[in-house]
């Protein structure tokens, strides 16, 4: 027993000498990119950077997560190259070079199982303010409504409630959500649920056979040809931002992302590559 | 009493040793206190409790509701996970047969590596619905209460067994030859001398069950009231900082990291009341 | 005797009623991600996304984050247990502050040690984004649990030993190693398994720290994507990535059966060469 442990101690300290030794910085010409930022940008920005590493044998791009706002706290204080940031800029972050990478849409959605095919503009906001609170006064099933909304600060709450003209604090909900994901899942699950996501994510999963259907807003169905040619009312755009105007290899990574080099990632990622 | 000069210089090591624990949660503490500083120079701590409502991009920072959630939810798991999961520990330590008692030790032991994203997951994709079918919207504080339950059994579980195990031989076997029925046994010799570490394990996992965050932002439905029902969706603290972190700027962010410190202060008093119950044994 | 069989049965009642639910859940995890499980799989890196690949540099990733953190946890906490145990009185104030930190420490939520440990070990000491980071974090985690659990072991040791050491002369130090730490051992050992449980379930704590580049790690500086992390970003974040959250759920409780049944087996080794 005792030589066991003697052996398992120098495997431990030989490890431990390994680890350290190749911390050393052994290849000082590697470049490394840092993007932070939205969650929602993260994979396709890792499949972006993945593809532009494999263009440039010397550099690494490394990305992490952490929130929008992360993304432009990061980029001003330099602790990141790029920021990346799932909203439009505001006023007092508008002195951070932007770049659009995507678009993304957002649909409401039902379950399939609700008879409800379409809802109009009043309708919506009666039943997210807490007015209508029963699917049969809309032509549905006799159930009551679970309303789900988005969390604070989310960008794609912001832009639903702009475009209903409402307050957060007008709205009444039944379930709160943070990530798309969850918002179908509840959705899936609930037969009485109204949720409202990317359209993107939404499209893919029904295709997948999923029990939800995207409702059509003011009459526009809501689909990723529909964002693409600009007819779809809701979306919101996808941003790379930098410190200050973009020089060297920041400066060629956002041209790549800015190329069509990367648009069959954006689709992969079930986002809309910005029209330039 | 003196220890010979050995002995002091390893008692010395051992207090440098135990130092990291203690900074730790001071500069977690710091820290939590440093983030807080900007929205408590121009909001009133009482404000976080008489405000009207939890809307940050709005001024108002009620934080009554999440704070009552928490407790609820806590509470309610440690109710369920508590006897089951001693339950759990007899099982394996007197009642089962030497094969399946390892069989499932071991599944209980791999209850414990379950990340909390997969109980979240099939909470909401399995469980909710279900509960919904009974009483909608299904996310809940009663899912909340169940999947903290099933996150938390184990660590009641497993340091039961363990303190179980640790119980001497002795005390058994004079038991058994005095003639004790097993429940008298186990009943009035192994669960006392095991109840100090019996306590520790409740308190490590209510620990865990205030502290969860990802699971509980999927089963609990994270509106922010004060639950009249146990089908009511709630939200509790910890998944109040993950839902908004992520895009708080300023006063918003400040007034996430004033509920963390409000969780701290939650967890300083459910422990010390834990500890007026429960005394130490002592020894040389 | 009625007692006796009533408490029988409500044992196993609870023990039918706990296997259950796991049942329910490692059906529902095979159900959906078997499919995807491969030599491949543990082998390549992911791609696209995550949903099609492997899961190889992640499995390194995490190894990595686990090692460190129990290397850090472990000699710490068994200084600290053992001083709590043998070296303090049970109302001394050290002991008490020592005590009440650890319990506040258990309860600090996942993602408030997430951020902490982005801010200080991250950008205070400088560690960036690492594998480094995200294993001092987890240590900082785990260390109420195996300090407690380590703890009660020691007090479990019947005062006899302590009394007999003494008797024949031998220095605290000497009782500590040879007599009550190896009498402590299945207990220390059923902690550190709670502990490396807790560590490997942990994801709001690593996606600040450890962070979410999925490469291969080259060194314990570079950032690392754990496997908790890369579930959880699979089943909320990627439309599409639940098959693969759930084959990497299957693979953490591979890895975790593996290192429960080598505790296991090295305890019975150690109990027999005791005997």
């Amino acid at each position: 027993m005792k030589k066991l442990g003697i052996v398992i101690v120098i495997v431990l300290i030989t490890g431990a000498v390994w680890g350290l030794l190749q911390s050393q910085p052994s290849e000082p010409k590697i470049d490394k990119l840092v993007l932070t930022g939205s969650s929602t940008i993260a994979p396709l920005a890792a499949e972006i950077g993945k593809r532009f590493e494999a263009l440039h044998s010397d550099v690494r791009v490394d990305v992490q997560t952490g929130g929008s706002s992360r993304g432009i706290s990061d980029a001003r204080a330099k602790l990141a190259d790029i920021g990346m940031v799932s909203r439009a800029l505001k006023d007092d972050e508008k002195d951070l070079p932007a770049f659009t990478l995507a678009l993304d849409g957002i649909a409401v959605i039902l379950n399939k199982a609700n008879p409800v095919a379409a809802l109009d503009k009043q309708q919506i906001i009666a039943i997210y303010t807490g007015k209508i609170v029963n699917w049969k006064d809309v032509g549905g099933n006799d159930a009551p409504i679970t309303a789900v909304n988005k969390a604070e600060g989310r960008s794609t709450l912001e832009l639903f409630l702009h475009y209903f003209g409402l307050k957060n604090t007008d709205v009444k909900p039944q379930v709160v959500i943070g990530d798309n994901q969850q918002g179908i899942k509840t959705v899936l699950g609930n037969p009485d649920a109204i949720a409202y996501v990317s359209i993107g994510t939404a499209e893919y999963e029904a295709g997948q056979g999923a029990a939800i259907k995207l409702l059509p807003l003011d009459g526009i169905a809501a689909s990723v040809e529909n964002v693409r040619n600009r007819s779809f009312p809701l979306a919101r755009p996808l941003n790379l931002v930098t410190p200050a105007a973009p020089t060297g290899l920041v400066k060629d990574f956002i041209e790549f992302a800015e190329s069509p080099q990367v648009h069959d990632l954006i689709e992969a990622q079930y986002f809309v590559p910005a029209p330039r | 009493m003196s220890l010979p000069r050995a002995d002091r210089r390893l008692a010395a090591l051992l207090r440098i040793c135990a130092l990291p624990a203690v900074a730790i949660v001071l500069l977690i503490l710091l820290f939590l206190a440093r983030e807080s500083q900007p929205v408590l120079q121009h909001v009133a701590l009482n404000r976080f409790i008489s405000d009207a409502s939890w809307h940050p991009l709005q001024g108002l920072y009620r934080l009554t509701p999440m704070l009552a959630a928490t407790l609820y939810a806590t509470l309610g798991a440690l109710l369920l996970a508590a006897p089951l999961g001693i339950a759990s520990a007899l099982f394996s330590r007197y009642y089962a047969p030497p094969l399946l008692a390892a069989g499932y030790r071991r599944m209980i032991e791999l209850l414990a590596g379950i990340p909390s994203v997969v109980y979240g997951f099939w909470g909401l994709t399995t469980l909710a619905p279900l509960i919904g079918r009974l009483h909608p919207p299904g996310v809940s504080l009663l899912s909340g209460m169940l999947v903290l339950a099933l996150m938390i059994l184990p660590t009641v579980a497993l340091t039961v067994d363990a303190a179980l195990a640790a119980v001497p031989v002795a005390y058994l076997r004079s038991a058994a030859a005095l003639g004790l029925s097993r429940w008298s046994l186990i009943g009035g010799v192994a669960l006392p001398a095991a109840r100090p570490s019996i306590a520790a394990g409740i308190l490590l996992a209510a620990g865990r069950a205030i502290g969860e965050t990802m699971a509980v932002l999927m089963v609990t439905g994270n509106v922010v009231q004060l639950p009249q029902s146990l089908f009511d969706p709630v939200r509790t603290l910890t998944a109040n900082i993950a839902l908004e972190m992520a895009y708080a700027t300023g006063d918003h962010r400040a007034a996430l990291f004033v509920s963390g410190l409000a969780l701290m202060v939650m967890v300083l008093v459910l422990v010390a009341t834990a500890e007026l119950f429960n005394q130490e044994r002592r020894h040389v | 005797m009625f007692k006796s069989h009533l408490a029988t049965g409500l044992t196993w009642l609870s023990a039918v009623l706990v296997s259950g639910m796991f049942t329910w859940l490692l059906a529902d995890l095979l159900m959906h991600g078997l499919a995807k499980l491969s030599w491949a799989f543990f082998i390549e890196s992911p791609e696209n996304a995550g949903r099609s690949g492997g899961i190889g540099p992640i499995i390194v990733s995490t190894a990595l984050i686990l090692l460190i953190a129990v290397a850090t946890a472990l000699p710490l906490s068994l200084a600290t247990a053992v001083l709590l145990s043998e070296f303090t009185r049970r109302d001394g104030v050290f002991a008490l502050l020592l005590r009440r930190s650890l319990d506040v420490l258990a309860g600090v939520p996942s993602i408030v040690f997430g951020l902490f440990g982005n801010a200080f070990f991250c950008i205070d000491l400088g560690l960036g984004f690492s594998i480094l980071s995200g294993g001092l974090t987890l240590a900082c985690m785990i260390l109420p649990i195996l300090i407690r659990t380590t703890e009660e072991g020691l007090k479990a040791v019947p005062d006899d030993y302590r009394l007999a050491a003494v008797a024949l002369g031998m220095s605290r130090s000497s009782a500590l190693v040879h007599l009550l730490l190896p009498a402590a051992v299945p207990t220390l050992l059923a902690g550190l398994l709670l502990g490396i449980g807790r560590a490997g379930a942990e994801t709001a704590a690593l996606i600040f720290t450890s962070g979410y580049v999925a490469r291969m790690p080259d060194s314990l500086l570079d950032s690392g994507r754990a496997l908790s992390v890369h579930i959880y970003d699979l089943s909320m974040n990627v439309a599409g990535g639940d098959a693969a959250a759930y084959a990497s759920t299957l693979v953490l409780i591979m890895l975790l059966l593996i290192i429960n049944t080598i505790a296991a087996n090295l305890m019975k080794h150690w109990n027999l060469a005791k005997a």
